[in-house]
């Protein structure tokens, strides 16, 4: 693995450091960036990160520490979030997040050897009207059931 | 007289697309305040507007506007769409459907009280939504209506857009503004308020996006007019979010003073599967909670403060009788403790301490006395906090352990 942003990374975190009259203002922004590039935020893309914005490691630390979308470990290919919020309980997120911890053989926060699904249950999406909800990555799927989901996962390469 | 203000044009294919939005006469609004109003113009006319914010807070947007004081310092607009209180979803249609109506808002209130940076705060999750808005930001900076000399006024406005990535707490207006500055979201001590010291130690006003994407309306039809849409001192329509067991859960603009029992059952299409309806939260899952025969309510901020409870957000959340209150407590407490800061003790602990004791009576290990203990945590945990999410937290928890006290010792 690289231990440089590519070139449109770099240009991508040139461009969101100007919107900003402080630079440090732009750390979650390039987070995101970081995030996209390397699918997580060890010790050492913080190092990295820092040394961009020219703060310390410890203030890109506290973010990753933070915020749930960040991710200090690698994940899989897909990242299949489940909503387990009071919307999507109601409708059977429980029975449904019990479904893909039997069909993947993981439980939530884990994932699977070949690397390529991890499942998390997550706070509510604001997908509500569509519950049960989950999001791939960063795509939304509503009103799951294990049949929909079966075909969504079956058509992941 | 047309019901809707906020979704009339919603079902129009491409409306977020900037040449089908003018076409339904958008932007006319920016022209008229850039062109033919004075700020203070439009200040007094959004304060007579009672535009109430539709975070949850309601407090008048005009009259916080109103609190930015004239200064040298630069002077900054947040837009608030982290939407993260549970049931909420309404701001996700606006922005994904209509992002330009919400940059007209922008336009006029920053034009209104002299801010040339605007950001809108977007929950990460919502990326596809963000491009979405970008996307809208470079149309009307091409069409002139963003960026320098905007109409040939003299007024300069940029627009950024700021990702947020996944802390229920940056929805809080000091959190957001110290998540903004690339820090935790840890809430501000309040005072100072954000309109004179916010993002960056300089004055901030901070509405939500379903507040914001009213002003061009206000602008067009008058303050006069918007307050007839809903209640004297609680002027427009309201996008309640409708979840839970119901028909056909979705958004519904109606106006503020609606019924409760109008929307579960005539508008949402009543129950789902033909269940019992058991409770409702009525404004985002802050707030506390009414039974099936409580729902005989106008849906506005004043009736819900009468009943106890609160409009919040105008997230609607129906519970069917089939599902136990234990499991609801489960959910509301494992949420408040994830979603807590960690920077007041009653909150953090409190919120932990609660979520054991719940777990605990879930697995079948309750102990008599628990329900005093969580009645006693949730008691501490209110008024002691710097923000509004320890209140947030022991609302709920609070109205739900006293309302159906019974059915939870049963599982004792």
């Amino acid at each position: 693995m690289s231990l440089e942003f590519s070139e449109k990374a770099k240009k991508k975190i040139a461009e969101i450091v100007a919107r900003y009259p402080q630079k440090e203002a732009a750390l979650l922004p390039v987070l995101h960036v970081t995030q996209r590039e390397f699918g997580f935020i060890s010790a050492v893309q913080e190092k990295m990160v820092a040394r961009v914005l020219g703060i310390k490691p410890i203030r890109v630390r506290e973010l990753v520490t933070f915020y749930t979308m960040l991710s200090r470990q690698s994940l899989g290919k897909y990242h299949i979030q489940v909503c387990t919020n009071l919307s999507c309980s109601l409708l059977g997120a429980g029975n449904f997040v019990d479904y893909l911890v039997e069909k993947l053989g993981i439980k939530p926060g884990e994932t699977t050897p070949d690397k390529k699904f991890t499942l998390s249950t997550v706070e509510c999406l604001g997908a509500c009207e569509r519950a049960p909800c989950m999001m791939i990555n960063f795509n939304y799927y509503g009103d799951m059931d294990p049949k929909k989901v079966d075909e969504i996962l079956d058509g992941l390469k | 007289m047309k019901e809707k203000v906020l979704t009339e044009h919603f079902g129009l294919e491409n409306l977020y697309k900037i040449d089908v939005y003018q076409k339904q006469g958008g932007y006319r609004a920016t022209e008229k305040a850039l062109k033919k109003m004075k700020p203070e113009e439009i200040l007094d006319e959004v304060k007579k507007a009672n535009l109430r914010g539709r975070g949850g807070a309601g407090f008048p947007a005009g009259v916080k506007w109103s609190f930015v004081p004239d200064t040298d310092k630069p002077k900054y607009l947040c837009v608030n769409a982290d939407e993260g209180e549970p049931g909420t979803f309404k701001d996700r249609y606006i922005m994904s459907h209509n992002p330009h109506m919400l940059l007209e808002g922008i336009i006029i209130t920053s034009f209104c009280v002299g801010i040339h940076v605007a950001f809108i705060y977007i929950r990460g999750e919502y990326e596809a939504i963000a491009l979405r808005l970008e996307q809208a930001i470079s149309e009307a900076y091409a069409k002139g209506f963003l960026g320098k000399n905007i109409l040939e006024s003299g007024f300069d406005l940029d627009v950024f857009v700021h990702r947020g990535a996944g802390a229920y707490i940056c929805g809080e207006e000091t959190a957001l503004l110290e998540s903004l500055e690339g820090k935790r979201g840890n809430p501000r001590l309040k005072p100072p308020f954000p309109a004179s010291v916010g993002l960056w130690q300089c004055p901030t006003v901070i509405n939500n996006v379903e507040t914001i994407s009213n002003i061009s309306h206000i602008i067009l039809n008058g303050a006069e007019w918007f307050v007839k849409k809903g209640l004297p001192k609680d002027g427009g329509t309201r996008i309640f979010s409708v979840s839970g067991m119901v028909k056909n859960p979705g958004i519904y603009e109606l106006p503020l003073g609606t019924s409760l029992k109008d929307i579960i059952f005539k508008h949402a299409g009543g129950m789902k599967g033909g269940k019992k309806l058991k409770a409702v939260i009525p404004g985002g899952m802050s707030a506390p909670i009414l039974t099936a025969d409580e729902i005989n309510i106008k849906m506005d901020f004043d009736s819900l403060v009468e009943a106890n409870s609160m409009l919040g957000s105008a997230a609607i959340i129906v519970i069917d009788d089939k599902t136990s209150i234990l499991d609801v407590l489960k959910v509301v407490t494992k949420f408040y403790s994830h979603e807590s800061c960690g920077q007041c003790t009653p909150c953090r602990i409190g919120n932990s301490w609660i979520n054991k004791i719940v777990k605990r009576i879930a697995d079948g290990k309750g102990k008599k006395e628990d329900i005093d203990s969580i009645l006693r945590l949730a008691s501490n945990i209110e008024g002691n906090t710097l923000c509004p999410l320890g209140d947030a937290a022991a609302m709920p928890i609070l109205s739900i352990t006293k309302k159906f006290r019974k059915e939870l010792e049963s599982h004792l």
